[in-house]
């Protein structure tokens, strides 16, 4: 509730009074998920809201039995069926005319690994789900083993020399769905954040959130400063702040000034990429090719990178 | 009333419609259903009927199926879904979800074989894999039963003394796809049997979590409220056998049934079609002068355990029939029921049709000749299908 880097967003009498995510919970301190829940609070003000959560952090996150943590209506599902139960939900709203979104919570592996095949049908049917993606690259809960949201070179407890594949890219294979709305979050990122969650509450149809999320647990990093790594990660071009609509339109929304001393901080503040010995001239090159593709698809003619 | 030529697959699509259309005053209908052999057409027939107030989605898997089932039930809407073999196996975790969660979905199960080696006839081995996860499981003899005991289905899932998954067996191809004059309702009828679903944990207003965790003693608690629901469901089927039999005009079958058992030195017991054939048997034997006897166990969770125990009581020999094999151990109705005769009886397990092969009546009249020449119980015996 009193996160100063969320620009006091946070802390209106609404949010004290009614969070999403109510205080005692039992989330890490520096939590992405925690922030995204608080900045998922203010972007739902009054609008009626169920939310639903896979096996993951988010259902560890809900507390025991009988107390709540959540403060909207919520369903815990298995690990793979988040985004089924969640079309279920919306397919009972719609035929009593409710207002209610429904909210998809889910981390890496439930939306990138063991959940896809759920999440790519639901968004091949364009259900009217507002779907959001925590990704810690990483399972977690689990004590912090490979998914496929696991970025080249980290170390976790089953790559102990850290992961040899590339991550997916899963906005990508979101927006090959044509879905309404795709968008990735940097929660360092506030107004922009804020923006994102409000207008894919508004719309209709299939939308998918990506959100970086610190994981002080599992990056081996210092909590204080999960943000801070955010914003190391979008101000070197490691993630792309961008959204896609119908999956044809693609919009930058943050500029990188694609710092390699930025990349080198990141990975130098996180010690699961001490081991490979990652640096940024080692990223660079995949970078690059990225944003590349991804000017052609915004249809900007400028190079890439701007150079000086 | 109308008569019908249904197959049993589109018997039990045709109870859910009108189940379906039973609750345009309620919440709705909700279905995930995905295709697999052979309980394919009950699904199809399912999606291509028109419905007030109702969603069916086609989903990329019987897991998802069951997990937009999950989702309907937890906003208030009555779901069904239907699969088999493999495909419920692949159901397996969220049925037991839908079970734990207490949600009243219904799911026609035309059985099957598990493979691979594919094989894709009858044998009860699919459903047996979710005997211990609180779902009520009804093995039928014929379509009508079929057709019955989906609407029952409903109303016993959804009555809040019960509030669990309802599971209707049907074997595959020789019940799903028979096709068999079927007695239909008018939807009015229906109407006055099944009154709108009224989950009442479903998510409205309120900020409660479902499926949140728990500690031991707290699930302690809601498995034994959940066993002492499952325990209660006989008296409770009772009650809609009464209510089904004023507003439709006729029964559905009890739980149990004994044929020519009263005063049978010999039972055969067996689920599903199989106890047709035995009725058959019985009387060929009875004319030859042989005290033979046939118990259709059609409730088999939660298992009648006393009504069972009162047929079994002074019979000498008690033959069961199993088309399913729990490996290691034997058939699961044997398994299940052998320590309800009295001491002494000769309780034999035999182990026939088991992927799919026919049960005649020849191999039950071995089978009694079998039993017959015994003096005590053996271990499970496999009766050939040759």
């Amino acid at each position: 509730m009193n996160e100063p880097i969320l620009g006091g967003l946070c802390q209106s009498e609404l949010d004290r009074d009614e969070p999403i995510f109510r205080k005692g919970n039992t989330n890490c301190g520096g939590c992405g998920m925690s922030i995204t829940l608080q900045m998922l609070r203010r972007a739902v003000g009054d609008r009626p809201v169920q939310m639903v959560i896979p096996a993951c952090c988010g259902a560890v996150a809900g507390g025991t039995f009988p107390q709540a943590t959540f403060g909207v209506p919520t369903i815990m599902t298995t690990f793979a069926s988040a985004a089924a139960a969640a079309s279920g939900m919306a397919a009972v709203a719609r035929l009593n005319n409710e207002k209610t979104r429904i909210v998809v919570l889910a981390g890496d592996g439930g939306t990138f690994d063991i959940g896809f095949a759920c999440v790519s049908a639901a968004a091949e049917r364009n259900e009217d789900i507002l779907f959001i993606c925590y990704d810690n690259e990483i399972y977690g809960n689990t004590g912090g083993q490979r998914s496929s949201a696991t970025p080249q070179g980290a170390v976790t407890s089953n790559t102990l020399e850290g992961k040899l594949e590339q991550k997916k890219d899963i906005l990508a294979v979101m927006a090959a769905h044509r879905i309404p709305y795709a968008a990735s979050i940097s929660l360092a990122h506030v107004e922009d954040t804020h923006r994102k969650l409000t207008y894919a509450l508004e719309a209709t149809g299939f939308r998918f959130l990506h959100v970086l999320s610190p994981c002080p647990t599992g990056w081996k990093s210092e909590p204080a400063l999960g943000l801070e790594l955010v914003r190391l990660a979008v101000r070197s071009g490691l993630w792309p702040v961008y959204e896609i609509f119908d999956g044809k339109r693609h919009l930058v929304n943050i500029e990188p000034d694609f710092s390699d001393e930025a990349l080198n901080m990141y990975l130098s503040l996180q010690r699961r990429f001490q081991k490979s010995g990652l640096s940024a001239a080692d990223l660079r090159p995949a970078i690059d090719r990225y944003w590349q593709n991804l000017r052609a698809l915004t249809g900007r003619i400028v190079p890439a990178r701007r150079e000086g | 009333m109308s008569l019908e030529l249904l197959s049993a697959n589109h018997g039990a699509a045709m109870a859910a419609t009108l189940a379906a259309r039973a609750n345009r005053k309620g919440r709705g209908f909700v279905s995930g259903v995905y295709p697999i052999t052979p309980s394919t057409e009950c699904m199809e027939f399912l999606c291509n009927q028109k419905i007030e107030k109702s969603h069916v989605v086609r989903v990329e898997s019987e897991h998802s199926a069951m997990g937009v089932c999950i989702g309907g039930a937890a906003a208030g809407a009555r779901t069904f879904t239907a699969t088999s073999s493999n495909g419920l196996a692949y159901m397996v975790e969220n049925c037991i979800t839908a079970a734990t969660m207490r949600f009243p979905v219904v799911i026609a199960v035309a059985n099957r074989t598990l493979g691979p080696p594919w094989n894709i006839w009858a044998d009860h081995g699919d459903a047996l894999i979710l005997r211990d996860a609180g779902i009520i499981q009804f093995f039928c003899a014929d379509n009508q039963e079929v057709f019955d005991s989906v609407l029952c289905g409903f109303r016993l899932a959804e009555d809040k003394r019960v509030m669990m998954p309802v599971m209707v067996c049907m074997e595959g191809f020789i019940l799903s796809h028979r096709t068999a004059q079927t007695d239909v309702p008018e939807q009015d009828k229906v109407d006055a049997f099944l009154p709108p679903t009224d989950v009442p944990h479903r998510l409205a207003q309120i900020p409660h979590t479902l499926g949140q965790i728990e500690v031991p003693h707290q699930t302690e608690m809601h498995r034994m409220q959940h066993h002492a629901a499952m325990l209660d469901v006989p008296a409770i089927y009772r009650e809609i056998q009464d209510e089904f039999e004023k507003i439709f005009g006729r029964r559905p079958p009890d739980m149990l049934v004994p044929y020519k058992a009263d005063d049978a030195e010999t039972l055969i017991v067996s689920m599903g079609t199989i106890p047709i054939t035995a009725e058959r048997v019985v009387d060929d034997l009875r004319a030859q002068g042989k005290k033979v006897g046939s118990l259709r166990v059609r409730l088999f969770r939660p298992l009648p355990v006393e009504a069972i125990g009162r047929v079994f009581a002074g019979k000498k020999r008690i033959a069961v029939i199993d088309r399913n094999i729990g490996l290691g151990m034997g058939g699961v109705l044997w398994q299940d029921t052998r320590a309800l005769a009295d001491p002494g009886t000769v309780v034999q397990d035999y182990l026939a049709g088991m992927g799919g092969g026919d049960i005649r009546p020849e191999h039950i009249v071995k089978m009694v000749e079998d039993i017959e020449a015994r003096t005590a119980s053996g271990a499970p015996k496999l009766m050939e299908m040759v």
